[in-house]
């Protein structure tokens, strides 16, 4: 327990200074002030599409900091040294996604106010919108750590993530988008079961990714 | 083969290591007890870091074994410390990790005469403070086994006495080290290991 706070708290310190908390903000704040100037300023419609499309942007934020989740510790050497003191993979992976989600979800969801305010979305909808979040983020946080994970140390891995995630992020868009426009609450607990099931596969995953790409490397 | 004695701190039994589908090398015996050091030599790629990662776990061994008894320390050739991070708290991360006191931290900067760069950013240390850096990441781990890839890499003459010194200290708390170096090491070894390239009909006979 000990050791996952020292390593959530260096991953969070490390988020902060290379930007990769702002990058996912300021991209869906830009999407949603972009949006009405590509379907016109019709406030029903609006108000009808802009959830949905809130929720492509947050699934397109995730994929920004995917190259500096773990790429650039595997280059210097950090991984290794972890590992040379007999912690495991795993281990290193929850850290990480603990502190990926609270640099990426918590930010986002607040973004998402001034967002729906640009879309014309009412109360209802941005409450069903928030809760869809707080429950999606997570899942989004860990799709983008797990690509991370298999990506790092190819070239191009930047495109590479995006044809990876998006496929495997399919399920989060049509349960996060259709908790909008469903009454029962059953999308929102499909995207809480899928949320889950990324979550908990996540650090097993990318542990043995990340011990994979050890033996790969150039030594 | 020599069989390793039981107060052995690292053993390497018949160890052999593939990369790339390349025999790097093979059939290396080595065991190092409390107080003693190894030095491992030959020229560029011939797998000296390559044997080093395999002591340290990183690498499976292709044939044989590699046993540790106690806790490694590994200075390769990356720095591994955060670069926009202030020299003390980079190495203090570290010392958490290990689970090593504050005062480790700052003996072994003292050690390698870092004290007055402890508020630098790590990315302003030249070629030899970073080494140096590194060399006291291992030092305030306080782990037994040291594993040293070319530690005299960018060190001037004093930074090779502090070294020479900090090796010697290690060896006397009843440590060990194995160290692969092109160079001459600047501390007595009571080991050297000559890794040679393989033969091509050698490498494919295995």
């Amino acid at each position: 327990m000990r050791v996952l706070i020292l390593l959530a708290r260096r991953d969070l310190v490390q988020g902060w200074r290379s930007a990769g908390l702002w990058l996912p903000v300021a991209f869906l704040l830009l999407v949603a002030s972009l949006y009405p100037f590509a379907v016109g300023p019709d406030a029903a419609l609006l108000s009808r599409t802009g959830g949905g499309m809130l929720w492509i942007a947050a699934l397109l934020a995730a994929l920004l900091p995917v190259d500096r989740l773990i790429a650039p510790d595997r280059e210097a050497g950090i991984l290794d040294q972890i590992a040379v003191r007999g912690i495991g993979e795993e281990m290193v992976v929850l850290a990480r996604l603990a502190a990926h989600w609270l640099g990426f979800g918590p930010p986002l969801m607040l973004a998402v106010l001034p967002a729906a305010a640009l879309l014309r979305l009412d109360g209802a909808q941005v409450a069903m919108l928030e809760a869809g979040l707080l429950i999606g983020t997570p899942a989004l946080a860990a799709l983008g750590l797990l690509v991370a994970t298999l990506t790092a140390g190819l070239r191009s891995s930047g495109a590479l993530a995006g044809l990876l995630a998006l496929p495997l992020a399919v399920p989060i868009l049509i349960f996060g988008a259709g908790t909008l426009g469903d009454g029962s609450g059953a999308a929102l607990k499909l995207l809480g079961a899928s949320s889950l099931l990324l979550v908990a596969i996540t650090p097993f995953a990318g542990g043995a990714a990340i011990r994979a790409g050890r033996d790969q490397g150039g030594f | 083969m020599t069989v390793p004695s039981e107060a052995a701190l690292l053993s390497l039994l018949d160890l052999s290591c593939m990369r790339g589908g390349r025999l790097l090398f093979r059939h290396i015996t080595l065991s190092l007890c409390a107080g003693e050091a190894a030095a491992l030599h030959g020229p560029n790629g011939v797998g000296k870091s390559s044997l080093l990662r395999v002591c340290a776990g990183l690498l499976p061994p292709f044939a044989g074994a590699v046993e540790r008894s106690g806790t490694v320390a590994l200075a390769d050739d990356r720095l591994a410390l955060d670069m926009d991070t202030a020299l003390l708290p980079a190495l203090a991360f570290w010392a958490q990790l290990d689970g090593t006191p504050r005062v480790a931290v700052e003996g072994a900067i003292e050690a390698m005469a870092l004290s007055k760069l402890i508020d630098l950013p790590v990315r302003m240390l030249s070629t030899g403070q970073r080494k140096r850096a590194a060399i006291a990441r291992v030092i305030a781990s306080r782990a037994p086994i040291w594993l040293l890839d070319e530690p005299t890499n960018g060190l001037d003459q004093s930074s090779l006495t502090l070294l020479a010194n900090a090796v010697t200290d290690h060896l006397a708390k009843g440590g060990c080290v194995l160290a692969a170096s092109h160079q001459a090491l600047p501390f007595a070894v009571s080991e050297t290991i000559a890794l040679a390239p393989l033969a091509v009909d050698d490498a494919c006979a295995s």
